[in-house]
């Protein structure tokens, strides 16, 4: 099996190393709102294929159907993929199946806490009740005693927490 | 005598589902910067941003179905479906149309609409049409952030101080008569009933009283008399709003035709 495949490679092995090499390319790239977390370990990334004519095709999911940083990231993709050798790449986005917090990588979890980010507390399956309050422990201080200030923040993704035992605001990763 | 062309219902269905957003969400941002609080200023950005992007793929999709069902010829995108129609070729409801008005109007309004749109994206996962499945899985997520948001402020405002009960229950009142068109039923929306598409929008009058009812008891908010009804969106008849907003919505594609960044 070779070590590593070019894109004139027409084996099968050297597809799949093609499509590895792809996927390397993409997988580390930022939401540019969330900048410790990767497309990966937001479960962004849905699929990177590479079809026998050396053309790379990235499969993407909003996490919110109106993501201002989806185009963001878009670019972000075929530049990158166009420095590792797939210039005529392409980027998809599917809708379905809908993106879910739970996808969000255990990495991605512990990045987003030690940023000063609370990680979504709830299997976003259970569906809500009208009134209900998620129970967030703040991020830097561990303390459970919080309160909601704003079910919007400063991106689509976040919610407004304020700790009441630290005194700090902090931003909640809010559950879809 | 000419009738009007014939239009394939699918597009058409589509395209109301789109405008309604783009319209409520082009109004939400008429708030950006003047909201009562930062965070509600947020909110309302985002609730905006949310139905601008429902919007989006909405009207991209019913670009395709026009291009299908004409054969050859242009697709239009997104944009050209957002910004380059005249007023009677829009067909959002009357309700989405209407000012901002005071924080209330704009609260009662947004309620209005999530407490129809989240039992109707809910049921539209089961839409025959995967696209519009699609769409309606990762919208219903959105609407029942927005539904609890404004149902919170209508139970804020309702049973607030005497000056925001009284301004709720106006707004309340001034708004009542545009619902019922989230309801009608047409040859558009039956013809979408039939082929498993769309959905009976009468039938969902039961859950959006069951959720309007629960909110203003809580709220202590009277349920306005159903005496009074104005339809005619969906046929492209708009209130004297209309075309104000379009003037905003629209400026810089007319003034700069074709521009794009």
């Amino acid at each position: 099996m070779p070590a590593a495949g070019t894109s004139q490679d027409s084996t099968p092995a050297g597809r799949l190393s093609d499509t590895a090499r792809a996927r390397a390319a993409v997988a580390g790239i930022c939401d540019p709102e969330i900048p410790v977390l990767t497309i990966e370990d937001l479960g962004m990334l849905r699929g990177v294929t590479v079809d026998d004519h050396g053309q790379a095709v990235v499969t993407i999911t909003p996490t919110y159907s109106g993501c201002p940083a989806m185009f963001v990231m878009k670019t972000d993709i075929l530049c990158a993929l166009d420095a590792a050798g797939f210039a005529d790449a392409r980027v998809e986005t599917v809708l379905s199946p809908a993106w879910t917090t739970d996808w969000l990588s255990d990495a991605g979890r512990e990045k987003l806490q030690a940023y000063g980010i609370a990680p979504p507390v709830r299997a976003s399956t259970s569906r809500r009740a009208l009134f209900g309050e998620d129970s967030v422990n703040c991020p830097q201080c561990g303390s459970a005693e919080t309160e909601r200030v704003s079910e919007f923040g400063s991106t689509s993704c976040k919610a407004l927490y304020r700790c009441r035992s630290c005194a700090e605001p902090f931003d909640y990763f809010k559950c879809l | 005598m000419t009738g009007p062309e014939v239009i394939d219902p699918k597009f058409q269905y589509v395209l109301r589902l789109a405008d309604d957003q783009l319209i409520l969400g082009q109004r939400l941002g008429e708030w950006c910067g003047h909201a009562p609080t930062l965070e509600e200023d947020l909110a309302l950005a985002n609730i905006g941003l949310d139905l601008l992007g429902q919007s989006r793929s909405l009207f991209t999709y019913a670009g395709e179905i026009e291009g299908k069902s004409k054969g050859t010829g242009k697709i239009r995108s997104e944009d050209d479906l957002a910004f380059l129609r005249h007023e009677r070729d829009y067909c959002n409801a009357l309700l989405v149309e209407q000012p901002n008005g005071d924080f209330a109007v704009t609260i009662v309004r947004q309620f209005l609409h999530a407490a129809f749109m989240t039992p109707y994206w809910s049921a539209m996962t089961a839409s025959a049409d995967e696209t519009l499945a699609a769409i309606a899985a990762k919208s219903v997520k959105e609407l029942e952030y927005h539904l609890r948001h404004c149902s919170e402020w209508m139970i804020r405002l309702g049973d607030g101080t005497a000056e925001s009960h009284r301004r709720t229950q106006d707004a309340l009142e001034g708004l009542w008569g545009y619902v019922s068109e989230f309801f009608e039923m047409d040859e558009v929306s039956n013809a979408m009933l039939t082929v498993g598409v769309g959905l009976d929008h009468a039938a969902l009058r039961t859950e959006w009283d069951v959720t309007v009812n629960a909110v203003l008891e809580r709220a202590t908010l009277t349920r306005p008399a159903d005496d009074w009804t104005q339809s005619g969106g969906r046929r492209g008849l708009h209130s004297e709003h209309m075309g104000h907003i379009l003037s905003e919505l629209q400026y810089m594609q007319r003034a700069y035709p074709g521009m794009n960044w």
